[in-house]
């Protein structure tokens, strides 16, 4: 069954630009799961996903997914960078964004089908996005930009979701908006792995958790890695976090 | 025929026609429309990509690297269109392999291989100029005046070549030019499509080189996006409304060139900034003198009308 299947990190290592981004990353990700991925600044989480992904070049390790690399499945993969690496006065509207979800999908050549319209639609209404499909995109809030995004993932029909920094600029609605959706993407047993550094009490809406401090801290079930000896061996013991008593 | 059309010019609107027409029965008028249109229309298309990426100054670098290999293709015998094309495609690898392999920034490396090749280019040209008839300023400024048939024959080709691989790769270069992280997770080949672009940028401004020359085709391939982005919201409009604009400022360059003896390509690129400056000034959504100076201010425009009240 496909939904069996989990994600290995083996022996990752990443250099960026000579300087050693992450060292050593052994981590497993079960089907069904909403990880996130903490850490302090320069601690390596977005390098962790976008090496995973193949989008920059590691040292040493292999990723997989099932049987085969990640990498080669990145058709089954939706991936949501930061929005400050995006040019929001691009000439493209909520609509151009969305559809974008349906490219690989869709393959050379073709027109998009009206099945891939049905599902940019429908993923456009789960965000409460649908009424501004047509404005362009730099005309939206930070929150709405972050929900059309959300919404080009969920039209790609992915197994495996990436977000780097979602909730960076975005107003509360969206910030439910967005873990209600990841709740549900875990619940129908996708993978979602979530790139965060708000220490918050948004923490306990995940089920794992992966600390990072340019090696792996810990990872695994949210109360057995949010540990006073963890929390300071990763923010280096300055850090004003005094855990969530369940 | 003369003495009819001289009592026709008699009529205003028939003058018009007639200063429309006149130029055309010259062989040599229609050939140059004929390149300037095309030209116009694949510029603006393919410098729709340049402008939203923010490489204005790759498509600057390209244009100026063609120089060299337009002087071996002449020297050797060969069509200087394929010569061009390789020296700006051997120019782009240059640009993108600099920053990969050293700290120099990507900048700093189209300025240092776009100026050498630059140089390189004329000091050829400069040398074969002495025993053949190859004229550097055609290259630099353009000579679209001068173009032969199978000049024609040629651009045809290769505005054909932009425009067919833009539409079919239209959705993958959409996605690319505006999240290439995205796109790549997604399982797009990021790469080829880069270079894809890169090809198309070189094509497009080795065609151009007759029309405008190689120093002012950037003003070509920047001026009538740019334009079009100050008016409409999506890229396939800004291609098409910039490729109004492109076809609408090479014409009516020619036709200035044609009766005020100007030179054709600063001609063209007049016309074509004109046309930005009045978007700049006057577009709905951007314009200077047309949108509110501050957020419950009136415009610069109403000002400007309340001052003559």
């Amino acid at each position: 069954m496909t939904t069996s299947r989990s994600i290995t990190v083996n022996h990752l290592s990443v250099n960026y630009r000579d300087i050693q981004a992450l060292r050593n990353i052994n981590v497993t990700v079960q089907p069904g799961q909403l990880v996130g991925i903490f850490g302090p600044n320069g601690a390596g989480k977005s390098t962790l996903i976008k090496a995973m992904l193949g989008l920059m070049p590691v040292i040493t390790g292999i990723v997989t997914y099932g049987e085969d690399y990640l990498a080669h499945q990145l058709e089954r993969v939706a991936y949501v960078p930061q929005r400050s690496h995006i040019d929001w006065t691009f000439p493209a509207t909520v609509w151009d964004v969305v559809m974008m979800g349906r490219v690989s999908k869709t393959g050379w050549f073709r027109r998009f089908s009206a099945v891939s319209r049905q599902l940019a639609t429908a993923s456009l209404e789960r965000v409460d996005m649908l009424e501004f499909r047509d404005r362009p995109i730099g005309a939206l809030s930070g929150g709405q930009q972050q929900r059309v995004f959300l919404a080009r993932a969920l039209a790609q029909e992915a197994e495996l979701f990436f977000f780097d920094e979602p909730f960076v600029g975005v107003d509360q609605k969206t910030e439910t908006v967005i873990f209600k959706i990841f709740r549900e993407l875990a619940d129908s047993g996708k993978i979602v792995m979530v790139v965060n550094h708000d220490l918050g009490e948004s923490i306990t809406y995940f089920d794992q958790l992966i600390l990072l401090n340019k090696e792996l801290v810990a990872a695994g079930p949210r109360d057995w890695v949010l540990t006073r000896e963890n929390m300071s061996r990763a923010y280096g013991g300055h850090i004003g976090f005094f855990g969530h008593a369940a | 025929m003369v003495a009819t059309l001289g009592s026709l010019a008699m009529r205003p609107e028939l003058a018009l026609l007639n200063w429309f027409f006149e130029p055309l029965q010259y062989s040599f008028m229609q050939r140059s429309l004929a390149v300037a249109i095309m030209v116009g229309i694949i510029c603006s298309v393919v410098g729709s990509y340049l402008m939203v990426q923010r490489l204005a100054l790759l498509g600057d670098a390209i244009s100026h690297s063609v120089l060299p290999g337009l002087a071996i293709a002449f020297w050797l015998g060969v069509n200087i269109f394929v010569g061009a094309f390789v020296a700006g495609v051997v120019s782009t690898v240059l640009i993108a392999w600099i920053p990969r392999r050293s700290p120099i920034k990507e900048d700093a490396a189209m300025g240092i291989v776009f100026s050498a090749f630059f140089a390189l280019g004329i000091t050829l040209i400069t040398t074969i100029q002495k025993d053949t008839k190859i004229d550097l300023n055609h290259f630099l400024f353009g000579n679209v005046l001068g173009v032969t048939p199978a000049e024609v024959r040629d651009t045809a080709i290769i505005a054909g070549l932009v425009l067919l691989t833009v539409i079919l790769l239209y959705k993958e270069l959409l996605f690319y030019s505006f999240d290439p992280l995205g796109a790549k997770a997604s399982g797009l080949p990021t790469d080829w499509l880069n270079s894809g672009l890169m090809v198309l940028i070189a094509l497009t401004v080795v065609a151009s080189m007759k029309v405008v020359g190689v120093i002012l085709v950037l003003s070509l391939l920047i001026a009538p996006g740019a334009t079009a982005y100050l008016l409409v919201p999506r890229l396939h409009q800004v291609m098409m409304l910039g490729a109004g604009v492109g076809v609408v400022s090479s014409v009516s360059g020619l036709y200035l060139s044609y009766y005020l003896n100007l030179p054709s390509g600063p001609a063209i690129v007049l016309v074509v900034s004109i046309l930005f400056g009045l978007a700049f000034l006057l577009s709905p959504r951007y314009g200077v003198l047309t949108t509110p100076v501050t957020s419950r201010g009136s415009s610069l425009w109403q000002r400007l009308l309340a001052l003559g009240r």
